[in-house]
């Protein structure tokens, strides 16, 4: 590929492409404040897997019920 | 307490998870991000969801940054992670058509068409690529910056915009522009 179909090829998507303001217009950070709250207010995976696992661990065991009560 | 030294500490806040300190950041780099979002994804409302996305990021990696270390060239490098994430998951536009009649004369109309087989041509092209070309061909960032945003080197960032070219001519060839 030469120079010329370089240039060519540059100046056909200089015009192709629309321009875009680069000013951002408006402050985003209730945006990012409501990110925040939508994640912390979700459970992780691992706590549902730990639960899971207690839960199995009960059916499998049900002697062990009354030790588990004693401990909480 | 000079600016560098109170920047210093709000990064070591932010690097220690207070929110405070993150919110101050956000304030003072949101443009910044925002700009250079823009700059790849071409279209405003990406660039605000993407601006946000960076700065989730960010948090969540709150403590793998090192306090002293150059918060406004990571959040980019992040930053342009999140576009080439959006770039990827966004569907190229129509597949091309191989038989399109080459274009001779230069009215309104032929080229409105031309912008348009252009803009399919480049929509074609696989996202890494595509980060690069904008980057340097459309933006005419330094070469510098644009690799030390996508975390590799200058000469890879112009091997990439060299096979941008090469794609972009044949996928142009293919749709009846002869570059």
């Amino acid at each position: 590929m030469n120079k010329q179909e370089e240039d060519r090829i540059q100046s056909l998507l200089k015009q192709a492409m629309p321009p875009v303001s680069h000013e951002l217009n408006r402050d985003l950070w209730p945006q990012m404040l409501r990110r925040l709250q939508q994640r912390s207010a979700a459970v992780p995976w691992f706590d549902w897997a730990l639960l899971a696992l207690l839960v199995l661990g009960l059916f499998v065991a049900p002697s062990s019920i009354p030790v588990l009560l004693y401990h909480l | 307490m000079t600016v560098l030294e109170q920047q210093s500490d709000l990064q070591q806040e932010f690097v220690q998870g207070d929110l405070g300190a993150f919110e101050t950041l956000f304030r003072q780099h949101q443009s910044e991000v925002y700009r250079w979002v823009v700059r790849i994804v071409r279209d405003p409302g990406a660039a605000e969801d993407l601006t946000v996305e960076t700065f989730w990021r960010v948090y969540r990696a709150h403590a793998r940054f090192r306090p002293d270390g150059n918060f406004a060239a990571w959040t980019r490098r992040i930053a342009t992670n999140a576009a080439l994430d959006h770039l990827k998951m966004s569907r190229p536009e129509t597949a091309l058509v191989d038989d399109f009649p080459a274009e001779a004369s230069p009215n309104p109309g032929v080229q409105r068409d031309l912008r348009e087989r252009t803009a399919r041509a480049f929509s074609r092209l696989p996202a890494k690529l595509k980060i690069a070309a904008t980057l340097a061909l459309i933006e005419e960032q330094p070469y510098t910056e644009i690799a030390d945003a996508l975390g590799i080197s200058v000469g890879a960032v112009k091997l990439r915009v060299f096979r941008a070219l090469r794609l972009l001519r044949k996928n142009l060839r293919q749709l009846g522009v002869e570059p």
